[in-house]
């Protein structure tokens, strides 16, 4: 049984990552946490506009993106990925809509095959690529990210302070970022969601609402995979959302517990990494769906218990005594 | 402000997939109306209304309003969606939805302010629905909802209000308050165009109806339209709703 599962060290676990071990678990369990509330952010409006399909379908459409801009500016800095990824997003979600609008083919299967496809053209672009030009972009990376290497990459220094390591530093600015753009356009954002024909009659444009969150979307999903990948950050995606709408009808509750529930997958985490000596990445998603089985399970307002009891309260007794 | 009619729609054809579904419209409603749009299934009623405030493009002709193209005079036009077109299940508050009948008046970058608030709470009042404020609109009734997407289009304070079938699905009290919205608004001098799909109640309801069939079929004061001949047209061949319109103009013989 021990080789199955390795022994529960109490230290190992829980301790030394918050003490001798803080310089590296801290900086990956913010990360973490980092990751999942701007995607958790992000991804509240895509389960509000009932997108959460396309989120799956940009975070892979990215890729082939990430190439080309790899490709044209022979570095990895954020900028070119930054835009390779807008303008990949961009594409896909233009693909889908001219597939959906101008054939016979539904939104779904519209969906399966942009993103599909465009995937498949950034496989073959790093296959094609990788490795020449004394840069490389590493699949594995990609796919499934290491935010254990997180610590160990170069600091940021402001005025001679640590400020962290880069991915942390930048993560950090596209979580404000998403906040600040949030905050500015919550009318926008809530009316072109809840009646797209209302905010069109207002002067609002729901299509440019629609490109511009999921070109933002692009943004954010590309920041998060270096450390979590093209596939772990759908759930990161989902995952905070769908646990707020369990246990909240007020969206900025919602948004609230969106950063609640990002800390704990986070925190809770990195100690299940820590004790099955796995990935944090996907311990972390797993800490995220077990926190929204529990929500599921033990909501206030409408859980599974909550519906049981109500259920056993309403039924008439029969055959009681 | 000015003398031009609230609406004014020239030679509109409107087209799904290459097929027609408005054809020719041609129309000048006037001033302080109360206008029913009627018409069977399929007729191009609600087609009508999206196309006169740009929700769908135009095939051909134009509409202006108040003289000016729609896009100039958006903050002039009310709106009110079919009930369904929403999803009631949204995480915000019957508040938080009539203060979207504020937003075209406000900037970008601009959230709604405390004058917002009050016209959204006295909007809430005139539909007697403002002890509901604070509720998440998935616990309200149909009828309720119908409130408040009448108390958002009231919060809009417009001159020209587009409604699709406010009367859908809702209970007989929310009808009656409906109706007499609908002529407070008009005695304040607003226009008022209502999708309608009951032919018996057109008639009481309406000062002019609009029969529509793809194309308009006869545009007029009530009395001078709700003709058996006319609404035979209108209908076309369809036997229960002809034997409906008999009925219909029976009662009014």
């Amino acid at each position: 049984m021990n080789v199955l599962v390795p022994d529960f060290d109490f230290h190992r676990v829980f301790i030394a990552p918050w003490t001798e071990n803080l310089a590296s678990f801290g900086w990956i369990t913010l990360m973490g946490f980092l990751v999942t509330a701007t995607c958790g952010w992000v991804g509240n409006f895509l389960i509000l506009r009932r997108m959460a399909l396309v989120g799956d379908a940009i975070s892979h459409s990215v890729l082939p993106g990430l190439a080309v801009a790899f490709l044209l500016s022979q570095s990895r800095g954020t900028l070119p990925m930054f835009l390779g990824a807008l303008v990949a997003g961009i594409v896909a979600t233009v693909l889908i809509e001219l597939i959906h609008k101008k054939s016979r083919v539904k939104q779904d299967a519209a969906i399966g095959i942009a993103f599909t496809s465009l995937f498949a053209l950034g496989v073959i672009l790093i296959n094609l690529y990788a490795g020449k030009g004394g840069v490389d972009l590493d699949q594995e990376c990609v796919l499934y990210g290491e935010i254990a290497f997180v610590p160990l990459e170069p600091m940021v220094m402001v005025g001679g302070q640590i400020l962290g390591p880069i991915p942390v530093v930048r993560m950090g600015f596209v979580a404000l970022a998403t906040a600040l753009l949030i905050a500015l356009f919550y009318k926008e954002l809530l009316v072109s969601s809840f009646d797209p024909a209302l905010a069109v009659s207002l002067g609002i444009s729901a299509t440019f609402v629609h490109y511009a969150l999921m070109g933002w979307l692009s943004v954010v999903v590309v920041s998060a995979f270096e450390s979590v990948g093209a596939i772990l950050v759908i759930a990161m995606l989902i995952l905070p959302g769908a646990t707020a709408t369990l246990l909240s009808h007020r969206l900025p509750v919602m948004l609230g517990l969106t950063l609640l529930h990002a800390a704990l997958s986070a925190v809770l985490g990195i100690h299940l990494a820590l004790w099955l000596d796995c990935s944090p990445a996907g311990a972390m998603v797993v800490a995220g769906t077990l926190i929204f089985v529990a929500a599921w399970i033990f909501s206030p307002s409408e859980g599974l218990l909550r519906r049981w009891f109500r259920a056993r309260l309403e039924a008439p007794a029969v055959g009681s005594s | 402000m000015t003398d031009a009619p609230p609406l004014e729609i020239h030679d509109l054809t409107v087209a799904y997939h290459k097929k027609p579904v408005l054809w020719g419209i041609d129309l000048v409603v006037p001033r302080g109306k109360l206008v029913g749009i009627v018409g069977p299934n399929g007729a191009g009623k609600s087609t009508l209304i999206k196309a006169a405030m740009g929700l769908m493009p135009i095939s051909s002709g134009w509409v202006k309003v108040f003289g000016e193209p729609v896009k100039k005079n958006l903050t002039r036009i009310g709106y009110v969606p079919q009930r369904e077109s929403v999803d009631w299940d949204f995480p915000v508050s019957v508040m938080d939805v009539v203060l979207m009948g504020r937003y075209g008046h406000l900037g970008l970058l601009r959230r709604p302010s405390k004058q917002d608030r009050d016209i959204a709470r006295e909007s809430l009042d005139k539909v007697k629905m403002l002890p509901y404020a604070n509720r998440q609109i998935s616990n309200l009734s149909g009828g309720q909802q119908q409130r408040v997407f009448l108390a958002r289009a009231l919060a809009q304070e417009s001159d020209l209000y587009f409604m699709d079938e406010p009367f859908a699905g809702v209970d007989a009290a929310t009808e009656a308050a409906i109706v007499e919205l609908l002529h407070e608004l008009k005695a304040r001098g607003k226009t008022l165009m209502i999708v309608h799909h009951d032919l018996p109640t057109a008639r009481s309801y309406f000062d002019m109806l609009l029969l529509l069939n793809m194309r308009v079929v006869a545009f007029g004061p009530t009395n001078e339209v709700f003709t058996h001949d006319l609404l035979q047209s209108t209908y076309g061949g369809r036997l229960t709703i002809l034997s409906e319109v008999a009925e219909a103009v029976r009662e009014k013989g």
